[in-house]
């Protein structure tokens, strides 16, 4: 009966690992894979001040609270003094400044919060969309994005990254304009925006890894208690 | 005060209590006087576990219900707040999440296992209903639940179930409205569904889980042979041969598999709490916008061989109910398990080849319908012209829908044909 256990184990696994293999792939686009280190503080601390000099003029992410930043390594004093513009008090969400009614008139839609956007879309996701932006005079703020066609977003970086231009036939993006920073630089720029982002999106996560390997642990140990208790117990039945 | 008997006192006051409770007695039935086959295997473990699923629901629900606010407003940003400034929050709601998902994986295991074993047949048909209500108030309160966080997915999710009651004739758009408390997916739902989720249905599910475990210690538990224990009982003390104690050997033998379950559930909840996207969907990061329909709108894995078979079935006379009935039969088919079976054994270790056969064609369809209904129907492409360019995985969804109610249906006529092994006269150990 434990063989045929087993085999029907086996028989659901395979199914399980085969089914997927038919899926056919409707990603339109191929997204790049965002170059991250939830580890990496510089990094993080780095993000969090482009967050804060860029996108929080538009969009809040109003269930992070800046205090939080510290889990970052960041004092309340640095907060204070180098992040806290838009509220007063280190314990107050981010909270853009911007009135949702005026943006919607001047964007067409009111900027998402971004505290969990990055649970919603995907590192990748982001870090492709911030690099995809393309010149498009057809539309209202002249900006289009390969990842995300006819969006509202104007290109915010586009001082730093300059311009690029779309080609339609090849679906390739090529910079026309340089911009302040060279490509690398540009890219090493969005990949700490998403890696603070991706912090943002669930600040306890380093901290529930941290603890999973201690939980584990101790249960591994329960397991080895519970089964000799077990064989003990049952070395009666015969 | 040298002579003072702890055991005699602590017996003096179980004595009092027994005298006006049973308390000795009720230990005695359900725990070191309930004898259970000493033959159970590795599938035996996942009733003890959804037990201890359910009391971890009802605990983090509590703690949940203490910082979550039913406010169509607030709601999102509640379960946020939890996630981030409640202590342990995120843990807690972790644990709430991937119960869920969790619940229904042992419950589906505890009934596959049912079923292999002949575990619904005579004396233990209402075990089996029990068991069925279980299932069914499972999936309300799953459905129920998962629209509080208020995400996108929740949300049209919801609108999508509710809708479904829409295309009953005649009584239809009244039944949906009136299960909505309003013309859409509305603040008055999420308070409705709240009341259901937080204390309506964990009140049945609690009486059917008691129901459920009453009925089976007044039969005996089923067991891998199908055979019944309390045939072959000691002359002098009545004690079933092959039954063994629950407490303490199924006591000692539970924590084990209470073990290894913690240590799968850990680590879900520890390192992939969203379980790429299965168990906490991408979408429902997205607060619910009643003016926007996401592209696809999938129900939640547990869900999904009964959504495949719904849009597997198609439209008769412009009306989707013949979807929506054939969804509901899905579900329901499972009660009339005990009737159908017809077997001269109950066992699938003394059965035939046929019933394995047929059991197998089963477990396919389920598997195939639930992938199937996680993506959408154009996941595998189009027909050629020869059948009018049909979704390939919609005429495969019909046929396994129609292997999935063959099962049931013909279940009568294999059962009885099945060419059974010989069944031993005590239980295999």
């Amino acid at each position: 009966m434990k063989n045929n256990m087993k085999k029907f184990l086996l028989f659901v696994s395979i199914l399980a690992s085969v089914l997927p293999i038919f899926a056919i792939a409707n990603e339109e686009v191929a997204l790049d894979k965002a170059p991250i280190d939830s580890s990496n503080k510089e990094s993080l601390q780095r993000g969090a001040r482009t967050f804060v000099n860029y996108c929080l003029n538009c969009h809040s992410a109003s269930y992070m609270r800046y205090n939080r930043l510290m889990d970052i390594g960041l004092t309340e004093k640095q907060i204070k003094d180098n992040l806290l513009f838009a509220a007063d008090k280190v314990g107050d969400p981010m909270k853009s400044t911007m009135d949702k009614k005026e943006a919607k008139g001047w964007l067409g839609v009111a900027p998402p919060d971004l505290s969990v956007e990055v649970r919603a879309r995907g590192v990748d996701w982001i870090y492709s969309y911030m690099r995809s932006f393309y010149r498009d005079n057809t539309r209202p703020t002249g900006w289009n994005n390969v990842v995300y066609d006819k969006v509202a977003m104007p290109h915010v970086f586009w001082q730093l990254q300059g311009e690029q231009a779309f080609d339609h036939e090849t679906h390739k993006l090529t910079l026309v304009k340089a911009g302040t920073l060279s490509v690398k630089d540009y890219d090493s720029l969005v990949a700490n925006l998403v890696n603070y982002m991706a912090f943002m999106a669930e600040p306890a996560k380093a901290k529930r890894q941290h603890m999973g390997w201690f939980v584990l642990l101790f249960l591994g140990a329960l397991l080895v208690l519970t089964y000799k208790l077990k064989k003990e117990f049952w070395k009666d039945i015969k | 005060m040298a002579n003072l008997d702890l055991s005699k006192k602590a017996t003096a006051l179980l004595g009092w209590v027994d005298d006006r409770f049973p308390l000795t007695s009720n230990i005695k039935t359900h725990l070191t006087e309930y004898y259970a086959p000493k033959n159970f295997n590795f599938w035996y473990y996942f009733g003890a576990l959804a037990l201890l699923v359910l009391v971890m629901q009802i605990l983090t629900g509590i703690f949940l219900t203490m910082n979550y606010k039913p406010d169509a407003d607030l709601a999102f940003a509640s379960v946020e707040y939890i996630m981030r400034d409640v202590t342990g929050g995120w843990l807690i709601r972790y644990m709430h999440s991937t119960g869920a998902s969790m619940f229904f994986v042992v419950i589906y295991l505890h009934m596959f296992r049912g079923v292999i074993y002949g575990s619904y047949r005579t004396p233990r048909e209402l075990i089996w209903l029990f068991g069925v209500g279980i299932f069914l108030v499972l999936m309300g309160e799953a459905f129920f639940g998962y629209l509080l966080p208020w995400g996108q997915m929740s949300y049209w999710g919801a609108q999508v179930i509710v809708n479904l009651f829409s295309s009953i004739p005649f009584i239809g758009p009244d039944v949906s409205e009136w299960l909505r408390g309003d013309y859409l997916i509305s603040d008055a739902t999420l308070n409705r569904f709240f009341a259901f989720h937080v204390i309506a249905l964990p009140l049945v599910l609690l009486g059917l889980v008691v129901s459920h475990l009453i009925a089976l210690h007044e039969v005996g538990s089923n067991n891998p042979d199908g055979v019944e224990i309390k045939k072959n009982k000691d002359p002098v003390t009545h004690v079933p041969l092959d039954g063994i104690p629950f407490h303490p050997y199924y006591t000692v033998k539970d924590l084990v598999g209470v073990s290894v379950f913690l240590i799968v559930f850990s680590a879900i909840i520890f390192f992939a709490p969203e379980m790429g996207g299965y168990f906490l969907e991408a979408n429902n990061f997205v607060p619910a916008d009643s003016l926007k329909t996401p592209a696809h709108i999938a129900p939640v894995w547990y869900f999904t061989p009964y959504y495949s078979i719904l849009r597997a079935v198609p439209p008769i006379l412009n009306s989707q109910f013949p979807g929506v009935a054939a969804m509901g039969l899905s579900v329901m088919v499972f009660a009339l398990l005990p009737w159908l079976d017809k077997g001269k054994v109950k066992s699938i270790r003394y059965r035939g080849a046929l019933y394995k056969k047929w059991l197998a064609a089963f477990i396919v369809s389920f598997l195939i319908l639930g992938y199937l209904g996680t993506v959408p129907s154009t996941v595998w492409g189009q027909f050629g012209s020869w059948l009018s360019g049909a979704d390939r995985a919609t005429v495969i969804a019909r046929i396994f829908t129609v292997v999935y109610f063959s099962f049931f249906i013909f279940m009568p006529l294999y059962t009885k044909r099945d060419k059974t092994k010989a069944v031993p006269e005590r239980v295999v150990y």
